[in-house]
Parts: structure tokens; sequence; C-alpha cells
């Protein structure tokens, strides 16, 4: 079964569109996987609010939920997801308009025509 | 909306098609409205490459070459990772009109999806680097 790969990025977009949320991915992909209580020793969100993110963003697929120590759960960033929201970004960051003035301004310079 | 895998450009361009060829497929025209420094192996298969003084890069590998109307090569996909394969195809088509050019510049695959990155991206491989540390810790255990 094909995968709707715009539903993948459409996820990314709607978690990071969440500066809570935001914060969490953050979080995860510059400190590695961690468990709830530890993201809330580091961030500004109660405890609570940020297994309630958790959650959600384990269910989108954003995140996977492994066993850690003393049986807490830990959150782990999944990447592929990511990566596809940012091949949606290249599309939107591709600038061809520039380089093509620029390409149009560089021949009526003129001496270039044979 | 869709996810956006084309994008398509035309340009009206008042030199013939010769003078715009030699614009897009030369190191002295590429680095004069593309890139800063331009290198090029005109050929199927050949390289090329554009650097900006900014330090960005690209490399490109020509697909086709149809002196003087079409031009084409892919290149990597800004922003992805450098080990990804997933690479984009420009293609620059030259047409004459009047005593002028109609260049068509269309670029195609960023929503493609390979086998493998569907495993990756869907299906259950929660390994990834857990597992690739966790091979490293043993090898550095077992030493």
């Amino acid at each position: 079964m094909p995968p709707d790969i715009e539903a993948i990025a459409a996820q990314v977009f709607v978690a990071l569109a969440d500066p809570s949320r935001r914060s969490v991915l953050a979080a995860l992909a510059s400190g590695g996987p961690a468990t709830a209580t530890d993201l809330a020793d580091r961030l500004p969100i109660t405890r609570q609010a940020i297994a309630k993110h958790l959650t959600r963003l384990a269910e989108a697929g954003l995140v996977t939920a492994e066993p850690g120590e003393r049986r807490r759960v830990r959150y782990r960033l999944r990447s592929a997801p990511m990566q596809v929201a940012q091949q949606f970004l290249a599309a939107l960051a591709r600038d061809w308009d520039g380089p093509l003035e620029a390409l149009q301004a560089h021949l009526d310079k003129g001496g270039h025509d044979e | 909306m869709g996810f956006p895998d084309r994008i398509e450009r035309i340009v009206e361009i008042a030199h013939p098609p010769a003078t715009v060829w030699a614009a897009i497929t030369t190191a002295e025209g590429l680095s004069s409205w593309f890139g800063n420094e331009a290198t090029i192996d005109l050929r199927p298969g050949g390289s090329a490459g554009m650097t900006w003084t900014d330090g960005q890069t690209a490399d490109m590998r020509i697909e086709r070459v149809e002196e003087p109307a079409v031009f084409g090569f892919t290149w990597h996909i800004y922003g992805l990772p450098d080990d990804d394969l997933r690479r984009t195809y420009v293609e620059f088509t030259l047409e004459p009109v009047g005593a002028g050019t109609r260049l068509t510049v269309v670029e195609t695959g960023f929503a493609q999806l390979p086998q493998d990155a569907h495993q990756k991206a869907f299906g259950g491989n929660t390994e990834g680097w857990a597992s690739e540390l966790g091979e490293l810790v043993d090898h550095l255990d077992a030493a």
C-alpha cells in the first residue's frame, strides 16, 4: 500500500506548529532519547503536559516509546518523518526565479550573441 | 493541495538558443549567473559542480545533452542528509521563438520516496541509531 507522504509531512507540520511540542521535539533532537520526567527537568513545561504531548507525538509516529531505566518509558525522535517534511520544504525553498532572472540579466549584458 | 513534486518555470529570453545553451552548459556560462564557480564535463554521465561564496556546493550528474535543445541533470535534494540517495531531476528545454528562446526549466522528484525510505518512514524500523550505537558499545566492550 503506497503511503501518503503528504499525510506524513502534515503530521510533522502540525506537531511543529505548537511551541510546546516544538520544544519537546527540539529537546529530543539535541539531547537524544528522554523520559517525560527528564524533559520536565529541562523545559518550562509541566510533566503532565509533556506526557500528553509525547503520547500524541507517538501516535503520529514522530517519536517512539521504548522501555527505559526503572520501568520508565523513554521517547526517541524518529527522523524519517522529518525527512519527508524536509522534502516538502525543499520544494518550497528551491529558488528558480532568482537564478533565471540572473541568467536573463547576464545575457542582456550583451556580447554573448553569436 | 498536493505534495509539491514538480517545479516549472518558463522564461522568454531575447537571445537565440545557441547563446542560452552556452550560458547553461559551460563552466564560464554557469559561473556567470548560477554559481560563483562551476565545472562541467558535458556528456551524459558526466559530472558538474558549482560552488558559491557562502560555502554552498552543488554536485550534478548530467543525464541529457541534446544541443541546443535539452540539458538535464540530477542533483541532491537540498536539506536531506548527504548520504540520502534521493535526487531531483532538472531539465532545461530550449525552443527558438523568433530571434529569441523560450527556456523551460522543470525540476521533479521532491515527492519521491524509494523503497528503503518507505521502510524507514513508515515501517517498524525503530532501531536506527539505537541498534547502531548498541553495536558500537558491544564492539567496544568486546575489545
